[in-house]
């Protein structure tokens, strides 16, 4: 693999002459900005870019975006990125998939590539709810959600991505929403990680779902409803008008964390963790925490890299091939032969 | 396969072809003993054809009757078609294997029996309320019953092995009971055994005492028993270098063939599926010809993975049986779409559903011209011999490559496991169809991804060529742009397109494979049939009957001149491993009235139900009298045949 060029370029060169067709307000807009805004940030080259998506109202997003695209199938998205990066492995893979698309009929392929670590970024546009479709329930929607297949309210237990992508053995795990300001930094650091990036971005289906994450997303009492994390720095929230005063501690007997006051603004006498982005047990706790009384986590909550599958791929096959000739007139003789005499027809050996 | 020979008057001493079917518990290494016959067969000049039959259970229960794995062989001084009908040895390893294989026997043949396994318990096991040593149940048959396992446990006895170690070199005692009968070199067996078990050299060397001790008692046993020994004279082949191939290894080696001459890195994406299995398992041992192998998570991902690879460039392979080729159904028509090439090779074997995973079938030909939703035109070809796969598979990268498609590569469960003699073809002599990639446009030109060529394909835009970017999809594409368009114009244009692509791929005339381009009667096969059909006319013209045999590799599209060919037939029949499906596509394509005759025993076709089919056609000529043969029971009726 060669190391990527950075290349000059503007938010402009990331926009392509289509019509974006998501519905006025969605959210859509919003990421499909931040990503466009971050890529010239990063000094990504168009031509060396691939948006994969599925199927969905996320997985238009390739449309969209003026690099290589390739609107898949429904769920299947992370199996033709997995073939693209290991035919192309020097490729900037980003997979956009939603809720439906990628824990529902593409759980199977989402757990694989975070297991395998493929080495592209997933964008997890989590609405809870089936858009294109208009309106069903998914796999995330809260129990008693109505929609038109659930019209007195959704049963099923929701899944947690960010849980999902952790237990199928993601080494990145970042979480933002819609219209954060912060989103572009989220996706940064899962342009830098090298691996399978997997992000969970919230976002606001205006027609099926409206608001449905205004609890946390929206501006007024964010503070204390949000909890930004960063490797290095302690987990503090709360109006940064009257600073920050609060923090997540660990409670040591139910092994289980807390919300503690941060006085005068010493977090160490309250005993406020430090965010170790390598610490998955403590990565797992963040994602679990319940929103209410707990705030939010977001950001980059997990960070811990090893291994790329494609790299390991590459390896394979060299160790496979080292001392081989690949010669195809010997390939094709190869075991035991004999030989039809021209004369006699009568073989020998 | 060999060159045809004048018949000539078989003798006891030195017959044309000898049938022998090894049979035994699935865990007695009967394949491995089958393997190895075959090869000292193709090493001692004969033309071969070899049928594995074996349980879908890995280690079935020991001694019961759906746990019989059997090898059978077709050997001889002419050309060799099919495996054969019926043995004329049959070797039994235990009661379950006599039962099971016993029918098949010709009568007066030989049948070699150990008795070490026909024990109350192994008797009860094969439902025997009586040994079948003990009453008539044998008398159409030669016997030779004795004790192979005492014989081979007295054989190993220096090596210092438990009886049960020791009994695992049954197979090889048998084996060499079976090279002395036929008048084998031993030499090439026992290489193979010292390079086998290179690190336990004891094993090796136990094996060759249990090789040598058979073969020493044939020698023995000739003076006493029905024992004879047996000279099968070398065939007539064409001059050159030979060795033998089963259609998985000769589909891998056609694939690796077909990237180079295509000039691309091959992908590979896999998922575990008897009898397709063993494709991935050639492949993942050639990593050195570009080819990178990836056993995905299911049968989707393994097309997808093979989409995303053929996107980026490379030349993208997928392969399954059956029920796995349904669940790559949509990806193929995503293939389509977008215009990727892609080769999918289909083993076939016996369905609905899970079917019979281990058993040979032809009845996915609706799946693979037809099985798509929408209009999603595919080529697809099919083999008919574990040798004539290589040369398919290079024919199915060549059409994918150069037409911008997803191609589907048909063989079967038979073809797979079968094993022929393969003159070493000379890839000097392949003529390369290397892929064009675009690689860039004027300044101010407009990129145009689906603009079409000469042939209907659209360019192959790597990713990662500067100023190409575009988007593709499984959405309607615009023509030329690859815009997302709906329009109903721009349907009714592309599916046109679509479709005249394919229709116009260029494949071969049609020719006959043995007899006249007129005629009484054409019998149309298509795949693994080649061998038996190919028999069935031989014997038939050799009795004066005016009938041909026409094979057909390309499936869709159809070789042009294939409706006037058979329409110069007074008669049409498509003798086909399922319940009618080529026939039916002959019908609606030529408006032809061919006849079906129709097989799913899970069996391939035996010689004397196509005699038997053909000769229903030439009732009352003289020279047919023979053509008159009992069917085997397993045959299904043919109602459309019989009305």
């Amino acid at each position: 693999m060669n190391a990527p060029v950075k290349i000059e370029t503007t938010l402009k060169d990331w926009e392509t002459d289509q019509e974006v067709r998501w519905c006025p307000g969605c959210g859509d807009y919003a990421i499909l900005k931040a990503v466009q805004r971050t890529l010239p940030q990063l000094g990504c080259d168009p031509s060396k870019t691939v948006f994969i998506s599925g199927i969905g109202c996320s997985s238009r997003f390739p449309y969209y975006m003026e690099t290589y695209g390739f609107h898949t199938i429904h769920g299947r998205a992370p199996a033709v990125a997995t073939g693209v990066k290991l035919a192309n492995p020097d490729l900037d893979v980003w997979l956009v998939t939603g809720d439906g698309d990628g824990l529902s009929i593409g759980g199977n392929h989402m757990m694989h590539v975070l297991r395998r670590n493929v080495n592209m970024q997933i964008m997890l546009f989590n609405n809870e709810i089936y858009g294109l479709t208009k309106g069903q329930s998914s796999p995330t929607s809260r129990v008693g959600t109505k929609s038109p297949s659930t019209p007195i309210g959704s049963y099923d237990r929701p899944v947690n991505p960010c849980a999902f992508a952790l237990g199928a053995g993601a080494r990145f795990i970042g979480r933002g929403f819609d219209v954060s300001k912060n989103l572009p930094d989220v996706l940064k650091a899962s342009h830098a990680h090298q691996g399978a990036a997997f992000i969970e971005i919230f976002q606001n289906c205006i027609v099926y779902n409206k608001d449905v994450f205004n609890d946390f997303a929206a501006p007024k009492g964010a503070g204390d409803r949000q909890l930004w994390l960063e490797h290095g720095e302690p987990m503090l929230f709360g109006d940064p008008k009257t600073g920050m005063d609060k923090g997540i501690a660990l409670d040591r007997d139910a092994l289980a964390l807390k919300v503690v006051e941060v006085v005068d603004g010493d977090w160490e006498a309250a005993g406020v963790l430090v965010h170790d982005a390598t610490n998955r047990s403590v990565c797992h706790m963040l994602i679990e925490m319940p929103f209410g009384p707990f705030p939010m986590a977001l950001g980059v909550l997990y960070d811990d890299p090893r291994e790329t599958f494609e790299i390991a791929v590459i390896e394979e096959r060299a160790k496979s091939s080292a001392g081989k000739e690949a010669n195809l007139a010997k390939l094709l003789a190869k075991g035991q032969t004999w030989t039809v005499e021209a004369d006699e027809g009568h073989p020998t050996d | 396969m060999a060159t045809q020979t004048a018949d000539k008057p078989a003798t006891d001493l030195a017959p044309e072809a000898v049938v022998v079917r090894f049979a035994g518990d699935s865990g007695d290494g009967m394949q491995l003993t089958g393997g190895q016959f075959t090869l000292s067969t193709a090493l001692a000049g004969n033309d071969l054809a070899t049928f594995p039959d074996f349980p879908a259970e890995i280690r079935a229960p020991q001694g019961t009757l759906f746990g019989v794995s059997a090898f059978q062989i077709n050997f001889g001084s002419r050309e060799i078609n099919t495996a054969g009908d019926a043995p004329d040895v049959l070797v039994a390893m235990n009661p379950a294997a006599l039962k099971v294989n016993l029918d098949a026997l010709k009568p007066g043949g030989l049948v070699i029996i150990d008795t070490g396994e026909f024990t109350k318990r192994n008797l009860d096991k094969a439902r025997y309320d009586v040994s079948p040593l003990d009453d008539d149940t044998l008398a159409k048959w030669e016997v030779l019953a004795f004790d192979i396992s005492a014989l081979t446990i007295e054989a190993v006895k220096p090596f210092g092995l438990g009886n049960k170690d020791a009994l695992r070199s049954k197979n090889m005692w048998t084996l060499g009971l079976a090279l002395w009968m036929f008048d084998r070199d031993r030499a090439p067996i026992e290489e193979w055994l010292k390079s086998k078990f290179k690190n336990k050299p004891d094993i090796a060397d136990a094996n060759i005492a249990a090789l040598n001790a058979g073969h020493a008692y044939g020698e023995t046993a000739e003076l006493t028993g029905p024992l004879k020994q047996v000279h099968v004279d070398p065939v007539a082949s064409k001059p050159g270098l030979y060795r033998t191939i089963n259609g998985a290894e000769a589909i891998s080696l056609g694939l690796v063939a077909g990237a180079q001459l295509a000039e691309l890195p091959m992908f590979f994406g896999g998922y575990p599926i008897t009898p397709a299995s063993a494709i991935l398992h050639h492949l993942a041992r050639l990593k050195e010809f570009g080819v990178t192998t990836f056993q995905a998570e299911d049968e989707i991902a393994a097309i997808c993975a093979a989409i995303g690879a053929s996107y980026a460039g490379q030349l993208g392979v997928t392969s399954s049986s059956g029920p796995g080729i349904a669940l790559k159904t949509e990806a193929m028509g995503l293939a389509i779409m977008t215009e990727l090439p892609l080769v999918i090779v289909n083993s076939q074997r016996g369905g609905p559903s899970t079917g019979l995973p281990t058993k040979t079938e032809q009845s996915d030909l609706y799946q693979a011209v037809y099985g798509r939703n929408g209009d999603a035109p595919m080529p697809v070809v099919s083999c008919s011999s574990p040798g004539d796969a290589f040369e398919c598979a290079i024919e199915a990268c060549r059409i994918a490559t150069q037409y911008m498609t997803p191609v589907m590569l048909l063989t079967d469960g038979y073809i797979a496991n079968a094993s022929e003699p393969w003159p070493v073809p000379d890839p000097s002599t392949f003529k390369p169809f290397p892929a064009k990639f675009m690689e860039g446009k004027g300044a101010d030109e407009e990129l145009l991804p689906y603009k079409r060529d000469a042939k209907g394909a659209r360019p192959w835009i790597k990713p990662g060529t500067p100023d190409l970017m575009h988007r593709i999809g499984g959405i309607e594409k615009q023509v030329d742009t690859g815009h997302i368009d709906y329009a109903p114009d721009n349907h009714q244009t592309m599916t046109n397109a679509r479709v005249n692509k394919v229709l116009g791929v260029d494949v071969p005339d049609q020719g006959v494979s043995l007899g006249e381009t007129s005629g009484k009667l054409a019998v149309v096969g298509w795949g693994s049939t080649f061998g038996p059909i190919r028999r069935a006319v031989d014997n038939a013209r050799n009795k004066g009957l005016d009938v041909s045999h026409i094979h057909v590799r390309h499936i869709w599209p159809l070789p042009k001149n294939l409706g006037e060919l058979l329409h110069s037939y007074d008669h049409v029949l498509v003798p086909e491993m399922n319940t009618g499906q080529f026939k039916t596509v002959l019908r609606d394509q030529f408006l032809v009235d061919a006849q079906p005759l129709t097989k799913t025993s899970g069996q391939p076709f035996a010689i004397a139900e196509l005699e038997e089919a053909i000769g229903k056609f030439f009732d009352g000529v003289p020279g047919n009298e023979g053509g008159q043969v009992e069917v085997n029971e397993t045959q299904l009726p043919s109602p459309e045949l019989d009305a």
